[in-house]
């Protein structure tokens, strides 16, 4: 990539050495993780040989098992709900304008900015009100809630670059209001849709606060695992199915950037 | 004239509601015939787009009525009404190829799949791109784009095509040609088209009639030569193309004429029909080229005269910018033809020659 040359940071001399202090600081722990998850000895911070042990353990864990199967649930079920909300919040929020418009849309990403532990306090005393029983079902629920905003950003941005004449060019040529979103506007919309049930996916997958609050028996998602493991004591284990856990994160992340720059 | 497809009555649109509303058309009436070029003309915010897009269903009339064939459309949504449009983005769909953009209307209507494949190609090739069917929209050039969107409005053989300035992202030369094209093409479709624009040069070169809107309302109907010879309106008359205007006092001229009297006493001879018009101040319009100059001591007793102050030499004509006095000034456009004897310089005296049909006295 080129630089800007009339880029001022550019000027100071120690430029690369910081950002390479900086990329260290993000990912060299990242890095250091991966690599003990391949270490044979047990205590996670000697190395001794390298081993795949680590992994087969961890796959081979029933509890874990059951806790990844949780996971997945929970996040396959936030996502389909959330990313249905979404898009008809987007679709919604994309025709003419109305009264409280703006307030509205900034209620609609209030939950990225509301601190997870306020969200997951009044969640868990709204559940208790009234009466309903923690487990999975809870959970969904809440994951449903906070997943809905970033499914919501990326649905949107796509609505907001679709000329609103698209639509009108399909009711001119005799397609009814249902047909026309069904072959013009859902199809333009599919990498925004998409692109943010991805992202829904990865935040459900990874969140802990709300799900250590809302959850019950029988609903430990896999960070709840995890954290449960390194109270005992960190394993190379954990390193592994961290490990694992990161690498579907890194594939559904780079999906979801990667269709949302599909462009017609 | 033949049978009215078209017919707008006492049509009037607000926009907004409360203390901001903005009357986009007021009271509009308009009927628009079969195979009919027929455009509406006039500045942004004048309401042609407004109109265009009620009679297509896209907005709705806050009072008045739109027929199609004598039958109200007011409540029918735009995929119930036998009208397609052109719209200015094009808006071609960009996740189908150009035949699948053809053949989408006829989809709609439930035309079996061979028949709208025959049809789409039978409108590329009337359009003249038989060979970018499986192309997509974003893999065509803006005038191709055009020319698609144009085939896919055609396609399901509607009753009035509405054209809402197509032309308008298009750079001159191309402009040129597809005026060509799209006069073509409702030559040979006899499709009634309704052409919205801004360009007056466009609206001569291709219509058969012309509706000149201001502020929501229309000015003038009638035939691209009508509209600019015989405009009514002061706006008309300076909208299209160049005029000179005058101001004086219509006076009887005897023998039941009229004419006009100038603030210096000149008196210009009229042989427009103005007994519907009272006595007093009116503003009378000529265009440039219907002129003639002449040197002073040829003139007449009764005929205009003034000193030029300007010479603009353009090749195939010269301008001459004409004081006559009292304020009023003539710009007057002579041919440099061969034998063309005019040569006048500035501060000779002249005398202006005219027709008199060439005097239009304006409503305003």
């Amino acid at each position: 990539m080129k630089v800007d040359a009339s880029n001022p940071l550019w000027r100071f001399r120690g430029i690369t050495s910081t950002a390479m202090f900086f990329f260290a600081y993000l990912y060299l722990p990242i890095v250091v993780l991966i690599a003990l998850s391949f270490n044979e000895n047990r205590l996670a911070t000697i190395w001794t040989g390298f081993t795949m042990d680590w992994y087969v353990t961890a796959l081979s864990n029933d509890d874990m098992l059951r806790a990844a199967q949780n996971s997945i649930v929970v996040a396959i079920s936030a996502t389909v709900l959330a990313t249905i909300a979404a898009t008809l919040a987007a679709m919604g929020m994309s025709r003419g304008r109305f009264k409280g418009e703006a307030g509205v849309s900034a209620m609609l990403v209030l939950p990225l900015l509301v601190p997870e532990i306020v969200t997951a306090i009044a969640t868990l005393l709204f559940f208790v009100a009234l009466g309903i029983k923690l487990g999975l079902l809870t959970v969904i629920l809440a994951h449903t809630v906070f997943c809905i905003p970033f499914a919501y950003l990326p649905i949107r941005a796509r609505l907001e670059g679709m000329d609103p004449a698209l639509v009108e060019a399909a009711n001119d040529l005799y397609a009814n209001d249902w047909k026309a979103f069904r072959r013009v506007t859902l199809p333009l919309l599919w990498p925004g849709i998409l692109s943010g049930a991805m992202l829904s996916f990865i935040i459900s997958l990874d969140d802990f606060v709300i799900s250590y609050f809302v959850g019950g028996a029988g609903s430990t998602t896999l960070p709840i695992y995890i954290f449960g493991m390194i109270r005992i004591g960190i394993t190379p284990e954990v390193n592994a199915v961290s490990a694992m856990m990161l690498i579907v994160s890194i594939v559904f992340v780079s999906i979801s950037f990667m269709i949302d720059r599909i462009r017609y | 004239m033949s049978e009215v497809v078209i017919s707008a009555r006492s049509v009037s649109k607000i926009f907004g509601s409360g203390g901001d509303k903005v009357t986009a058309l007021d009271s509009v009436s308009v009927d628009i015939f079969q195979n009919e070029f027929f455009t509406m003309l006039g500045p942004s915010g004048c309401g042609k787009t407004t109109l265009l897009r009620l009679i297509g269903g896209f907005e709705q009339a806050s009072s008045g009525q739109i027929l199609l064939e004598g039958k109200e459309l007011n409540d029918l949504p735009p995929f119930k009404r036998p009208i397609n449009t052109v719209f200015q983005s094009y808006a071609l769909f960009p996740h189908l190829t150009v035949k699948q953009n053809i053949t989408f209307g006829l989809e709609m209507q439930g035309t079996s799949r061979k028949q709208a494949d025959g049809r789409a190609e039978e409108m590329l090739e009337l359009v003249r791109l038989a060979e970018y069917g499986d192309r997509l929209p974003s893999q065509l050039s803006g005038g191709q784009q055009q020319r698609i969107a144009l085939a896919r409005a055609l396609a399901p053989a509607p009753k009035v095509l509405l054209l809402d300035e197509p032309l308008s992202a298009l750079d001159l030369k191309l402009r040129k040609e597809m005026q060509v094209e799209l006069k073509r093409l409702q030559t040979e479709t006899g499709i009634t088209f309704v052409f919205v624009t801004h360009d007056q040069e466009e609206a001569l070169a291709m219509s058969d009639r012309i509706a000149v809107m201001k502020s929501g309302e229309i000015l003038q109907i009638g035939a691209p030569r009508e509209i600019y010879e015989a405009p009514t309106h002061r706006f008309v008359a300076d909208f299209i193309g160049d005029s000179n205007f005058l101001v004086g006092d219509l006076v009887d001229a005897g023998a039941g004429k009229r004419a006009v009297k100038l603030a210096g006493g000149q008196v210009i001879a009229l042989t427009q029909d103005v007994s519907d018009q009272r006595s007093g101040e009116v503003t009378v319009s000529v265009r440039p080229e219907r002129l003639g100059l002449i040197a002073d001591s040829e003139a007449g007793a009764d005929q205009l005269a003034g000193t030029v102050s300007t010479v603009i030499y353009f090749g195939t004509d010269t301008t001459y910018q004409i004081d006559l006095g009292n304020d009023a000034r003539l710009t007057v456009r002579m041919q440099n033809g061969v034998g063309a004897n005019a040569d006048f310089a500035e501060g000779d005296r002249v005398a202006i020659t005219m027709s008199p049909d060439a005097i239009r006295v304006l409503a305003d």
